[in-house]
């Protein structure tokens, strides 16, 4: 996030795209309610008809995968309507141009028959959000999860470029992120073109520094594969995994490849605190630490670094993944021990330039946001403040991009996929919590109400989805909050698994797999 | 901003224009009884605990919903009030079970702290008491409202803090009660707007709501609080775990940075799986297809002849790593280093993609 949570609920506009916060992300749910309550007009892009869709003043209930049109159409209007901030433009940005050449046929009226959008929405919700004081842009990780998902966000960026709405505060964009630490995974170097604090591996001088600080003689200069591109080559390039605390049999998409990737491995390692359908594959599993049988650090969607702190020992013979991991490198002659996680950061610091000031010592008063170089730094509350990270902010001309896969004769609907309330990710654990099971024990395709006539599909009836990859059996509910032609679910029961469905066509530049969009068919079974 | 200055048992304080005579006690370290209060939520002045004296005021004022005035002077503890409160408690002791010996809210119950700091007993006032079903239908919440002292904290925080206003007070006099639309269970779906965040729970003063996993775990005062981050979104609240004897019995409100003291459904209910019997317990490896219970150093040395075994056949860019958007930052950092610099691959990614 560019801003902090606890700046959502001062923005005079907030523009939701693709996010079910309430859902998803409740606690920031709580200050867009607050925002609206205190008068601020909210937007949501979605093609459901969600809780934060209900709130809004205007929802935008796009076609699946046409993010792109939308943008540019809201764009087109700012331009057409003179209500851009000139001097932001001409101060702090670059390739203005371009973006005016682009968006110049991106009228409202075309850019309704690509979306769905009535052209006067478009007009309304380009002027709320130019001309607020302040104006927030919230969205989550389905914007991403596209073919042209990264295209997605540079066309999200454009809008705050034109009108200045971002480097203040209650104003810029801001992904809320799914997991506890994805924020934190990414600032560690968990990725495989950088170090920790995004250094890049194929740059000399941190590869010189990383050499110097963990004692080796040389370290790897080509960027590594990505978890799809290591999938696809399993049994080719790759021989052997190693992973902790994922379970990409659920996650992933197109399940069935992930399977057999798995199983062509000459040797499949995975840690992790449950025999996930992952783990039931592996050569060696390793009993890991869950976040209350060790310490630690997590970093949240605003980059607040926060403690994590142990509250029992470990459970069984088990023991926190990070001592598993010393004894990895140990035994693979390595050195590698430390006291306690206070001294792996310690490390992190030296080597981080970001997390340079932080220490277990400042996290036992608060957390952190970085940047945060050094130890007197307060931290970083909202990112861009009179100047972008690479200078100038660039717009991006972009033009509409359809998904890898539409509907077709033989499969005629568009799923979508995502998250419900009761459950998190592939329901590894809130499965077993004695609480959110019980109270929400099963899934369920939900398909609009035209569509389930026509199917002679009643709710609660079992019906089979079929892609060209894959198939479930799940129960229906017939809705009115999707439009026709869509169905949608979760991922996050492990006997409707739905990613056995979904694409793995991903976008080229940050290999996201497109799995808001796949072609299927429904069939009422029996 | 103007200032009012005024004088609270002896002692002179000067506050903003605007601030109650509560907070301005609060602010010499004079701490008035409280049922209704909260900072955070509008202030109904319903409890009357917090009743002050003060020289000119007819009758006995609600120090939070009384402005603080220049010149004003205050007593907050003077016979006539204490009298006032002791017969406040016993009035809402008239109507309350009598099971602190077996409640849960025992040890941290303002209701009964109170009754102990003003000698306030159950029987000084004899009436009708209420005899409502206990509503546990749900697997998150347990509402018993013969324990309601009708303080509203918990509507006015899932009005406005939750946003959900899934509750309201109904019915009036001794009839009044807090309950969803149509007097329906919190998990009536069609007719309650409750998404159980439980945050009601966390600001009710007495036992009429509570978590219902942490029933019967453990007394308040045998529980530890480890104050930790929430293991489930990228949002990152602050909560406390509640252990007793090495066990987490449940999770707890605090004061995280992100969040305050609200909590979702999933921080405050969702940590049943850290005791889960399904949890791994000890290494395994497969031999012939099963898993089979091994120790960690048979395990350990297996893995890093493997991975030793691959590198060394097919090269470092043989093995792929895959960290963990779920474990800590020391943890990926670690699995970073080892994957460059012992495997000596950047094959290593995590679910970020996906």
């Amino acid at each position: 996030m560019t801003n902090s949570i606890q700046e959502i609920s001062d923005a005079d506009f907030i523009l939701a795209v693709g996010t079910n916060t309430f859902d998803t992300h409740p606690i920031v749910g709580i200050q867009v309610k607050k925002a609206v309550r205190k008068g601020a007009t909210l937007a949501v892009v979605d093609p459901r008809r969600t809780d934060v869709a209900r709130l809004s003043k205007y929802h935008l209930q796009i076609q699946p995968g046409t993010d792109i049109a939308l943008f540019n159409g809201i764009a087109h209007v700012i331009i057409e309507e003179g209500l851009l901030n000139k001097q932001f433009i001409e101060e702090r940005t670059e390739n203005f141009e371009a973006l005016k050449d682009t968006i110049a046929g991106y009228t409202p009226e075309y850019v309704a028959e690509i979306t769905g959008v009535p052209a006067e929405t478009i007009r309304k919700v380009a002027r709320g959000y130019a001309l607020a004081k302040s104006s927030t842009i919230l969205y989550t990780m389905g914007v991403t999860q596209h073919v042209c998902g990264s295209h997605n966000v540079l066309a999200i960026t454009n809008l705050t470029l034109l009108t200045g709405q971002i480097g203040k505060l209650s104003s810029g964009v801001n992904p809320l992120r799914g997991q506890n630490n994805v924020q934190g995974a990414c600032d560690m170097g968990a990725l495989p073109n950088v170090f920790s604090g995004y250094q890049p591996v194929n740059v000399e001088a941190n590869r010189a520094k990383f050499c110097a600080s963990w004692h080796v003689s040389e370290l790897p200069d080509k960027p590594g594969l990505t978890v799809g591109e290591i999938f696809d080559e399993a049994g080719k390039g790759i021989k052997g995994i190693y992973i902790m605390g994922e379970n990409p049999v659920l996650s992933d998409p197109d399940a069935n490849h992930v399977v057999r990737a798995l199983k062509v491995l000459e040797f499949l390692v995975v840690q992790d605190i449950f025999l996930t359908e992952t783990a039931q594959l592996a050569d060696v599993v390793l009993p890991g630490a869950s976040f209350a049988e060790k310490d630690g650090t997590f970093s949240n969607t605003e980059r607040r670094v926060q403690r994590v702190r142990k509250a029992i020992e470990p459970i069984g013979n088990n023991k926190p993944d990070w001592e598993i991991i010393c004894l990895v490198a140990e035994a693979m002659g390595y050195p590698m021990s430390y006291s306690s996680p206070g001294d792996i950061m310690a490390e992190i610091a030296t080597v981080t330039p970001s997390y340079g000031g932080i220490s277990f010592a400042r996290l036992e008063e608060s957390g952190l946001q970085w940047p945060c170089p050094t130890p007197e730094h307060p931290g970083t509350k909202f990112l861009h403040a009179g100047k972008f990270t690479r200078g100038l902010g660039k717009f991006h001309a972009i033009e509409h991009i359809p998904p890898n896969e539409v509907p077709d004769q033989e499969y005629p609907f568009v799923l979508s996929t995502g998250r419900r309330r009761y459950h998190y990710h592939t329901g590894t654990m809130t499965h077993r919590t004695g609480a959110m099971e019980v109270f929400y024990p099963m899934e369920y395709l939900e398909i609009n109400e035209f569509d389930a006539e026509k199917l002679g599909i009643f709710d609660g009836d079992r019906v089979r989805v079929a892609s060209r990859r894959g198939q479930v059996e799940v129960a229906a509910r017939v809705t009115n909050t999707i439009t026709p032609g869509m169905v949608f679910t979760s991922f996050q029961y492990p006997d409707v698994p739905i990613n056995k469905l979904t694409n793995p066509a991903r976008d080229p530049i940050s290999k996201i797999p497109e799995y808001k969009v796949c072609a299927v068919k429904l069939e009422k079974v029996g | 901003m103007a200032e009012v200055t005024l004088t609270i048992d002896g002692i002179k304080v000067t506050v903003p224009k605007g601030t109650s005579v509560l907070d301005a006690a609060r602010k010499v370290g004079i701490i008035i009884p409280t049922l209704c209060y909260d900072p955070e939520l509008s202030k109904p002045g319903a409890c009357r605990m917090c009743v002050v004296e003060i020289p000119g005021i007819r009758n006995l004022p609600a120090s939070c919903a009384t402005e603080a005035a220049d010149g004003m002077v205050v007593h907050t503890a003077s016979p006539a009030v204490l009298k006032a409160r002791k017969i406040n408690l016993e009035l809402l002791l008239s109507n309350h079970p009598s099971d602190c010996l077996h409640c849960h809210k025992s040890g941290e119950c303002r209701l009964q702290q109170y009754a102990y700091d003003y000698g306030a007993d159950f029987g000084a006032f004899e009436g009708e008491k209420h005899r409502y079903p206990i509503e546990d239908d749900n697997p998150f919440i347990v509402r018993d409202l013969n324990k309601c002292i009708m303080c509203g904290n918990c509507v006015r925080m899932c009005e406005e803090i939750q946003g959900n206003s899934a509750i309201c007070v109904a019915y009036r006099g001794f009839d009044a009660k807090v309950m969803p639309a149509l007097d329906t269970p919190l998990s009536a779906i069609a007719t309650s707007n409750c998404v159980f965040c439980g945050n009601c729970v966390a600001v009710c003063p007495t036992g009429a709501l509570t978590e219902k996993q942490m029933l019967g775990q453990g007394r308040r005062w045998e529980v530890k609080k480890v104050r930790t981050t929430c293991p489930y979104c990228g949002v990152g609240c602050t909560f406390d775990l509640n252990v007793k004897n090495g066990k987490v019995i449940g999770v707890t409100s605090t004061d995280g940075e992100v969040n305050g003291r609200t909590l979702c459904v999933k921080g405050r209910f969702g940590a049943g799986f850290i005791h889960h019997p399904d949890r791994l317990k000890t290494p395994l490896i497969k031999k012939n297809g099963e898993f089979v219970e091994a120790t960690w150093d048979e395990a350990i040395s297996l893995v890093a002849e493997k991975l030793g075994g691959l590198k060394q056949k097919y090269g470092p860019d043989s093995i792929g790593v895959l960290s963990s958007a779920r474990c800590t930052n020391e943890e990926n950092y670690l699995l970073s280093k080892l994957t460059r610099a012992v495997i000596g691959t950047n094959n290593i990614d995590h679910c970020a993609r996906l």
